[in-house]
């Protein structure tokens, strides 16, 4: 019955394109195309990247990026309001837009005669969106639902939302992507105008097409669309770094459930060299022996043989452009099982590692999955393109990805075990815990009445 | 699995396509009935070195009873959990080894296990080998099941703390009561504490058998090995006579319904409904590209544009018809801040009576075909959705030359077809109504 009402994607496994056919181009106004050639049907994804994300705003104004995005459906000179959408659906197009920590994507999946609209009509927001006071003031609303929908009334994501708040002190990974509800009551329609000026430009953005395109087509499209667009100056970037933390941090939420909940992270190094570092692929492979199958480490002992968790898992995601990331894991107890008695298992479990490693059966499975996971993933045009970007945006390039699979072939127990030692400490350690609360019981019982039209 | 639950900083725009539509044309569909009467569906596709497999049943969770809801659910889920002598981490082992995933999926009417393997003979052989273990001998050990029993019964607690699940079952009791379709949704902890396995063990030789099931086979192998595949998957199944179609008609309310459930969430979540459409309904064409209009178009149906578009009420509001064997539920979605659900209702309501009562544009006629006609490449351009729509073409019994029909049919929906299915189908004084939260007073 559940259908799939949102496109939301899970960036966290990133296996490489196999033998993928890639072009990359630049337009003289610095905008960056890159083509992967997918002949298998008629169809093509053409997604807009822009190098513009929660970790380039600042307090106060947190959420700007995730606003501005609503607001790039908003209308331009040629195109008004509301009528992007209907000419991508009149082309038999598929749309839709999202923002993350590190970026802020636009996409498009269409017959593959239908690219040039695609591509005209993302040319024209980029530099011409009309930013009005008055459809600002209806779509944060409209924001402000979306933060209630997904983070207020979620007790898991406010427990998320918590814990990379005590995990990132000076960091802006601590902020959320979609902000703080106060921030967004006080936004201001000039807020997303400055946010639209300072980083919407050619030369902070990448084009990604992947279909059954030819590219030298696609960068004739691209130069007679995006050509035109000026490029500005953008501003200096200031990376900020984590300070080092020296002591295990915890936080508690109180939320309307039944079963409490508990994620834990560690601050871990991101991919930024892969032809050198071999950290980050360690720490890839240490997820999926603690979590790759149903027989991996933690459901295997925690949920299967000890029975103490209804669900564990983790997770790591070694591409990111703040240049820092988390090692995560979380677990929902069983009936009986304190949180904390699942937390202390969980660290039984990475403790075990960091003692006697991982074996060889179980380095060979995760490799095994991963060579597997790459192949299927070709399935997916629109996945294949978010790879893509995903690297670009991370200041990698695409043409890593092929080296991936070979990259974790490469890693071994004692590696595995190296990682878990060095990042997997208490003094490294951030833990949120959801403490369930009662659902109102002052609230009116369940009542049913017969009920005329509205 | 790896990183599934995990929380990610991502934040999407949200409302995309809804409706479960059933659209490809010009796949090359070959069917066949193995020698145990399984019927086969298969699209032989060498593009990638991927096989796809699924072998549905008519196991879905409307066969359940009041008293042990959640029966066809527990069933599907211990399949992979003890078979032929094989524990369920050595399972679990072997399929990861092979870089194989065994996967599900179910609903009111079906129970659907799905393989995808690497098509190299090594690990298509050892994961085909496995998959049939799995379909044919699973044990149902008593002490897997107390675990999993223990495990839905703590989700199902969890559930009815939260708003959006309290929401659906809500409705769906409302919509169907009694019927099959009610009961498919109305497991809870203690109807799924009475299960037993002799439960499972009877439902299993009831309704996973070789004459009922249904193979849908995606990808990069021949004839002669599809056929081999399927009598391998077939053969060893539970025999016996078919099962009967046992579904009653669902009634149609009487009068409308309001489901009211306090709950102190910052928004309100809100379901209206009304009995939908059947799998080869005869209107099914004109609700479907109506629907299109009124709710199911994503950024451009009027639902959205009134609700969320013209008045900032919500994030997202949707409204989809799910075809079913018999009539599938037609509902429209929304949360909005508790404090402005009376004013999001009256706005739904109003939206949904002027579509009923008048009918779409020619010019939003015009463009809903041109998006489901023109974007008809994009259902099919991957093998995991060619294989969705073979179990179902397959399952339903749909014809064969059902996909370039569909272009045709929808071609053919005129406005008066629309508005005359719409007043036909759906009354809206009669609409099932949940509200979670606040609203309604």
């Amino acid at each position: 019955m559940v259908l799939t009402r949102f496109f939301c994607f899970l960036l966290a496994w990133l296996p490489a394109v196999a033998f993928a056919d890639i072009q990359e181009f630049k337009l003289d106004n610095g905008l960056k195309i890159i083509v992967q050639e997918d002949h298998r049907s008629p169809v093509v994804v053409s997604q807009v990247w822009y190098r513009a994300g929660s970790l380039d705003e600042f307090n106060g104004t947190t959420g700007v990026a995730h606003v501005l995005e609503h607001m790039m459906f908003k209308g331009t000179k040629r195109v008004p309001a509301g009528q992007f959408s209907r000419l991508v659906a009149s082309a038999g197009g598929k749309e839709n837009a999202f923002t993350a920590t590190d970026q802020t994507v636009y996409f498009q999946q269409l017959e593959k005669s239908r690219l040039p609209l695609s591509l005209k009509l993302e040319a024209d927001r980029m530099a011409n969106l009309q930013l009005t006071a008055e459809e600002f003031s209806k779509e944060i609303r409209v924001v402000m639902e979306e933060r209630r929908w997904r983070t207020e009334d979620k007790p898991q994501a406010l427990v998320y939302e918590q814990f990379q708040s005590a995990a990132y002190q000076a960091h802006p990974y601590g902020r959320p992507v979609i902000g703080w509800m106060n921030d967004l009551e006080q936004m201001t329609v000039q807020d997303a105008r400055d946010w639209y000026k300072r980083w919407y430009e050619p030369n902070n953005a990448t084009l990604v097409v992947v279909g059954d395109v030819k590219p030298d087509e696609v960068l004739k499209l691209a130069k007679q669309y995006f050509g035109p667009v000026k490029a500005h100056v953008l501003p200096v970037r200031k990376l900020q770094t984590e300070p080092e933390q020296h002591g295990e941090r915890r936080v508690t939420v109180k939320a309307p459930a039944k079963l409490p909940y508990v994620l834990l992270g560690y601050h871990v190094p991101v991919l930024k060299n892969p032809e050198q570092d071999w950290e980050p692929y360690a720490l890839e492979i240490l997820t999926g022996v603690l979590d790759g199958n149903a027989s991996a480490r933690l459901n295997q002992n925690l949920v299967r043989r000890d029975r103490i968790a209804i669900s564990v898992s983790t997770g790591y995601d070694m591409i990111q452009r703040g240049g820092t990331s988390m090692f995560l894991a979380e677990g929902m107890p069983s009936e009986g099982t304190s949180v904390a008695d699942l937390e202390t298992a969980i660290l039984g479990e990475i403790e075990q590692i960091k003692e006697s490693g991982v074996t060889e059966d179980e380095l060979q499975r995760v490799k095994a999955q991963v060579i597997a996971a790459d192949v299927y993933q070709r399935d997916s045009m629109f996945y294949q393109a978010m790879k893509i970007g995903s690297m670009e945006m991370a200041g990698l390039s695409w043409r890593s990805l092929k080296d991936y699979p070979a990259r974790l072939q490469a890693v071994t127990a004692e590696q595995v075990q190296a990682v878990a030692r060095k990042y997997l400490t208490t003094d490294n350690l951030t833990v949120a815990t959801l403490d369930p609360q009662p659902v109102d019981e002052n609230a009116p019982k369940h009542r049913e009445v017969p009920h005329g039209h509205h | 699995m790896a990183t599934i639950n995990i929380l990610r900083q991502l934040v999407c725009m949200g409302a995309g396509m809804l409706m479960s539509a059933q659209v490809w044309a010009g796949l090359p569909i070959q069917h066949w009935q193995t020698s145990t009467g399984t019927e086969v569906y298969f699209v032989e596709n060498h593009a990638l070195p991927i096989l796809d497999l699924a072998v549905n049943f008519p196991a879905g969770s409307s066969r359940d009873t009041r008293e042990k809801a959640g029966l066809a659910g527990l069933t599907q889920q211990l399949l992979s959990q003890g078979a032929a002598g094989l524990s369920d981490a050595e399972i679990s082992r072997r399929f990861a080894d092979l870089g194989a995933i065994l996967g599900g999926e179910q609903d009111q009417d079906r129970a659907g296990v799905t393989l995808r393997t690497l098509s190299s003979p090594r690990e298509s052989s050892g994961a085909l080998e496995l998959f049939a273990k799995v379909l044919q001998q699973p044990e149902f050990p008593q002490n897997v099941l107390e675990r999993e029993q223990a495990r839905i019964i703590s989700g199902l607690q969890e559930s009815a703390t939260q708003p959006a699940s309290l929401a659906d079952k809500a409705f769906s009791a409302a919509l169907y009561g009694d019927h099959p379709y009610g009961i498919a949704n109305a497991d809870t902890p203690q109807s799924v504490a009475a299960i037993s396995r002799d439960d499972l063990v009877q439902f299993y030789q009831t309704y996973y058998r070789a004459d009922g099931a249904v193979i849908a086979i995606m990808g990069d192998v021949n004839k002669a090995e599809a056929s081999r595949i399927a009598e391998l998957l077939a053969g060893g199944l539970p025999k016996g006579a078919k099962v009967a179609g046992t579904l009653p008609p669902v009634p149609y309310p009487t009068q409308a319904r309001v489901e009211h459930i306090a709950h102190p969430a910052s928004q309100s979540h809100i379901l209206l409904g009304y009995p939908g459409v059947k799998r080869g309904d005869a209107d099914y064409f004109a609700l479907y590209v109506g629907n299109y209009i009124l709710g199911g178009g994503g950024f451009v149906s009027r639902l959205t544009s009134e609700v969320r578009e013209k008045r900032g009420l919500v994030y997202s509001v949707y409204s989809y018809f799910m075809p079913l064997a018999e009539l599938g539920p037609f509902q429209i979605g929304l949360q909005t801040k508790r404090e402005q659900a009376d004013e999001a209702l009256k706005v739904v309501h109003e939206t949904l009576g002027n579509f009923i009562s008048q009918g779409p544009t020619d010019k939003e006629l015009k463009a809903a075909k041109d998006n489901i006609i023109g974007g008809f490449p994009l259902r099919i351009d991957s093998n995991g959705k060619i294989l969705s729509y073979l179990s179902v073409i397959g399952f339903y019994h749909l014809p064969l030359t059902y996909l370039d029909d569909f272009n045709k049919q929808v071609a053919k929906v005129t406005v008066a077809q629309v508005k005359d299915a719409f007043a036909r189908r759906i009354a809206p004084d009669k609409l099932v109504e949940v509200v979670v939260g606040a609203g309604t007073k």
